[in-house]
């Protein structure tokens, strides 16, 4: 925020926005027209090489043989050769055999002792509240007849979870504690949180096969970075202060980093925990294409047969245990915060505090098994499918085409296909091939530094190489629809409920459960409105990336310095001149940083879409996990993290360039 | 510094050190493991297959209901895709298929040269893969179940998802189909749309239905859709031998309609020797096609769940299937 305080200035003051401009633009076309030099010895060479239009097929490599034989090796060898028999078996036996006692011991809890547990663990980590929200929550999946795959989806977590924690510190300890790891790390970890979960799907599956220890692996590997990440930045941030009296005390390297940089990085660590949290929960849906079981399954089976009401009853208990994840963990960094000097005395209460929970705990459990009830008490539920069902087909019946003026969902959809998403395609496709790519660099080099662009460029390249050139364009030019809606809606929204206490009190818990809704849920109400297509999976996209950027649109625009506005009020300027001329240009690095992840999470959707005919790289990715043909599956898979790695440089701007902005 | 830098790689060390000792402690054969769920109370246990498709679940409904009631069983079902199921198959992590399609490949690969799957034989049931059109527009221009027709009608047939030509819907990526290599060599004005999920699929035909609005799509029987949205098969050039050789030498050379295949259960190859009660039943498993969709419909547009609408067939139906139990 300081950064942007020079600019709030020089924007009062338009003499000095002038000069701030023509210096932007010198630099902007310095490094154009260094581009367009270098296009105009290149392209010309390039053109006469290899011909314009789509990626030229001499500079392709063809997978297919070598992944094609590779899957066939694993398959003939899996039960033979060492690496399995000796390493990732025991690597797989280990995952079963502790999400096997995990769950066995949730069963021996009983629903009366989970409960009781959770609810109390929430109360003295988190407060009445949240501990109240727990209680509801499992008492809501219990009621819905799902608490045996709450519990299958509740122990794989835990694995999950422990699992990445311990991975995520260790990287992350390597990376806080040496320099030369955390320059190799850190752009790997930035990259892997861009990534769509769909492309960590695949290569587990090769080696692993469909199952329980693929699905927990792809979820560690997707939750493990947040936790590496954070680990290592709170590590690195310590106060270099505190750290020289430490030493200066005496301390060896052990204590150094025991009592003085562990505890200052605690709230990054929390932090981290939660991200992790709520990574591995979205992952154990999307991991159940890959044999996850739980509450995933439910609602995969359940969309199977076009049952919203029954995806829903089974979404439900994950909103709501990513709800009480969420606030618990995010409710521990704070009060550890709060309270961490006067720690002393307390600790001791605290081990009484959590002597009573287990007691507490065993006393519930106890009395569910003399009650003679473990799980969930059958009499006790209440099915939702149905009446969740007529509300969707009353929808779609008064929906979906005809309704008068303004026509009904299915033509929109058809609209925007043939008028937005298709000239789009095509541009994109009919692009030459070294023209996209300058684009890109121009774009990723614009908002960045030349590396951002190098890289940004390299992935596109690479898209071209694989061969995938064309189903890329396709869904590029999916995401770009779906972003440019997002960001109208977006900014939109997040433009009012700034201006607006009211409206952000009344969006938060909406907000909340949109964030943490399985994706895979609203893929089927978009195809009831949408139609199969491309329309669908865009609409879905929009659906899913909206919170984050009405959120930090909100955000950004709300912490833009209250005395920059007092001064333009007072100037005389009308409310919407204030927003256009002074909050917007302040809240620029939020709004951008919107752009950034709206793009990925709408990359995300879109892949996914490929299960409602959003087709190109998606439909790739589910051909190759459903026809076990992992050489189509893992090159779209590569080429989806070429996109993501290419869509985030374009969009990401780096650190120099927003410290270097005001100057 | 140093000190650190000596303790990571003493960490390093460490780790490498847990697994070589991991390993060191045996044999661990990943392709003899079950899922940590699977007989949580120390029951038998049969862990089954279920496809996507509601006919593959209604199989599964009954014999679970019979194995759960009947044989005392604890029955774990998994939903994979027919590809995977098979992988999955053969590693034991599912023990039973009741309803393929027909893979020649995996067929080869598992049945004949790993052994590590039996075939369990027809379950009864006959499948048949082709094109399909709402029978509210055949009657109204016959002449369309002829695929020779079919151009006439592609501009009808136009969505924006198909653009100039005529639209073929066709399902899930897992299931069987030609259709690309028979509209290429049929030199047919339709470009085929994949709906990406027979849900997806599902739901645009029915929507189709309402409206009265032609279409044209990939479909097969039995299914319980028919009884939602009558369809009429269009017809494609007659399937024969010769033209299945060619086909199964070059995939992108088939010019004719699908075949009628009988529709094959297999077994995990330990399930089906180990003698055990379920693999008796499981074998015995028989039953017909109006059997299935009676189930199916119960499952699909009753709104009954799989458990439900299996109990409601069994009550209903003793005389077919007392004979699958095994002889005491």
């Amino acid at each position: 925020m300081t950064a942007a305080t020079p600019t709030a200035h020089s924007t009062a003051a338009p003499d000095r926005q002038g000069t701030l401009q023509v210096a932007l633009q010198s630099r902007a076309f310095r490094k154009i027209l260094i581009l367009a030099v270098a296009a105009a010895v290149l392209v010309p060479l390039a053109h006469a090489k290899w011909s314009s239009g789509t990626w030229p097929s001499e500079l392709t490599v063809d997978l297919n043989g070598p992944l094609g034989r590779t899957s066939d090796w694993i398959i003939d060898n899996r039960d033979s050769h060492p690496l399995f028999v000796y390493f990732l078996g025991h690597l797989s036996n280990a995952v079963v055999i502790s999400v096997r006692a995990v769950y066995q011991f949730l069963l021996l809890l009983g629903w009366t002792g989970v409960t009781a547990g959770v609810t109390l663990v929430a109360w003295r980590v988190a407060g009445v509240r949240i501990a109240a929200t727990a209680l509801i929550s499992f008492a809501v999946s219990g009621v819905l007849d799902m608490w045996l795959p709450t519990m299958q989806t509740l122990a794989l977590m835990i694995v999950a979870v422990l699992a990445s924690v311990v991975v995520g510190a260790l990287l992350g300890l390597a990376g806080g504690l040496s320099e030369r790891l955390f320059k190799i790390l850190r752009p790997v970890l930035d990259t892997m949180q861009v990534l769509p979960a769909f492309a960590y799907l695949l290569p587990v599956v090769l080696v692993f096969g469909i199952g329980v220890p693929a699905a927990l692996l792809a979820t560690v590997v997707y939750a493990a970075p947040p936790m590496a990440r954070l680990t290592a930045l709170g590590l690195r941030g310590a106060d270099p202060g505190v750290l020289e009296a430490v030493t200066s005390l005496g301390a060896t390297g052990r204590q150094r980093l025991l009592t003085a940089r562990l505890p200052l990085a605690r709230k990054e660590l929390l932090l981290g925990l939660n991200q992790t949290i709520m990574m591995a929960l979205s992952m154990a849906v999307i991991a159940s294409m890959i044999g996850a079981a739980g509450l995933g399954d439910r609602v995969y089976q359940a969309l199977a047969s076009v049952d919203v009401g029954a995806a829903l009853a089974a979404a439900v208990p994950i909103v709501l245990l990513a709800i009480v994840m969420d606030r618990t963990t995010a409710a521990a960094g704070e009060r550890m915060g709060a309270d961490a000097a006067t720690r002393g005395p307390k600790l001791l209460r605290g081990w009484y505090a959590w002597a009573g929970v287990a007691v507490l705990t065993v006393l519930a459990t106890v009395a569910g098994r003399l009650a003679g009830s473990t799980i969930w008490p059958a009499g006790w539920t209440v099915a939702i499918a149905r009446p969740v069902n007529d509300f969707k087909e009353w929808m779609v019946d008064h929906l979906y085409s005809g309704v008068p003026v303004v026509g009904g969902t299915a033509d929109w959809a058809a609209h925007f296909t043939s008028w937005v998403l298709d000239p789009l395609r095509d541009g994109l496709t009919a692009l030459p091939w070294w023209g996209a790519l300058l684009i890109v660099a121009a774009l990723a080099w614009l908002i960045g530094t030349w590396r951002t662009a190098l890289t940004a460029t390299l992935a596109l390249a690479a898209i071209g190489v694989l061969g995938v050139w064309k189903p890329s364009m396709n869904t590029l030019s999916q995401v770009l629809a779906a972003l440019a809606v997002t960001l109208v809606l977006g900014f939109g929204v997040g433009i009012l409920a700034a201006g607006s206490k009211r409206l952000e009190a009344i969006l938060r818990p909406v907000l909340d459960v949109m964030q943490t809704m399985p994706q895979f849920v609203y893929l089927i109400p978009v195809v009831a409105l949408f139609a199969v297509g491309r329309a669908p999976a865009a609409a879905a996209a929009v659906v899913y990336a909206l919170p984050a950027v009405i959120r930090i649109t909100t955000q950004g625009l709300r912490q833009v310095d209250p005395g920059a506005m007092e001064s333009a009020r007072s100037l005389g300027a009308t409310r919407w001149q204030t927003l256009r001329q002074v909050q917007l240009p302040l809240a620029r690095p939020a709004l951008l940083l919107a752009v950034n992840q709206g793009v990925v999470l709408v990359l995300a959707v879109v892949i996914i879409g490929g299960l409602v005919g959003g087709g190109a790289l998606g439909y790739d990715v589910v051909t190759g996990l459903a026809k076990g043909d992992l050489a189509l599956g893992l090159v779209a898979g590569v080429a989806i993290v070429c996109l993501g790695l290419m869509l985030d440089r374009v969009t990401q701007p780096t650190q120099r360039r927003t410290t270097g902005k005001g100057a | 510094m140093t000190r650190t830098r000596i303790r990571v790689m003493g960490a390093a060390a460490l780790a490498g050190a847990t697994l070589l000792g991991l390993s060191g402690c045996g044999k661990a054969d990943m392709t003899k493991q079950g899922s940590p769920f699977q007989a949580a109370g120390g029951q038998r246990s049969v862990t089954l297959s279920v496809q996507t498709w509601v006919g593959a679940q209604a199989n599964v409904a009954v014999a679970k209901y019979l194995l759960e009631h009947e044989l005392k069983y604890h029955v774990d079902t998994v939903q994979v895709d027919e590809i995977p199921a098979w992988d999955a198959l053969s590693q034991g992590r599912v023990d039973a298929i009741l309803e393929d399609w027909g893979h020649p490949e995996q067929e080869q690969r598992y049945v004949k040269d790993k052994k590590t799957i039996t075939a369990g034989g027809g379950n009864g049931v006959t499948g048949h893969i082709g094109w399909w059109v709402p029978k509210y527009w055949a009657d109204k221009h016959p002449e369309v179940t002829d695929w020779k027709n079919l151009n006439k009608y592609a501009d009808q047939l136009r969505t924006s998802e198909s653009g100039s030509k005529g639209q073929l819907m066709d399902g899930s990526p897992s299931y069987v189909t030609n259709d690309k290599a028979l509209v290429k060599n049929l030199k047919l004005d339709y470009e085929v749309v994949f709906a990406g999920s027979e849900a997806a699929q599902i739901t645009q035909i029915q929507q189709f239905a309402k409206q009265k609005k032609p279409f044209l799509t990939y479909w097969y029987e039995p299914q319980w859709l028919f009884n939602q949205v009558p369809m009429v098969e269009v017809k494609l050039p007659e399937y024969t031998d010769a033209c299945a050789e060619k086909g199964a030498k070059d995939p992108e050379s088939i010019d004719c309609a699908y075949p009628t295949t009988p529709l094959q259960k297999f077994f995990n190859t330990e399930f089906a020797k180990g003698g055990s009660d379920a693999a008796a039943f499981l074998k015995n498993f028989h039953w017909t096609k109006e059997n299935q969709n009676e189930v199916s419909e119960l499952i699909a547009s009753k709104g009954m769940s799989a458990d439900e609408a299996g109990k409601a067939w069994v009550e209903k139906h003793p005389d077919v299937w007392k004979k699958w139990l095994p002889k005491k």
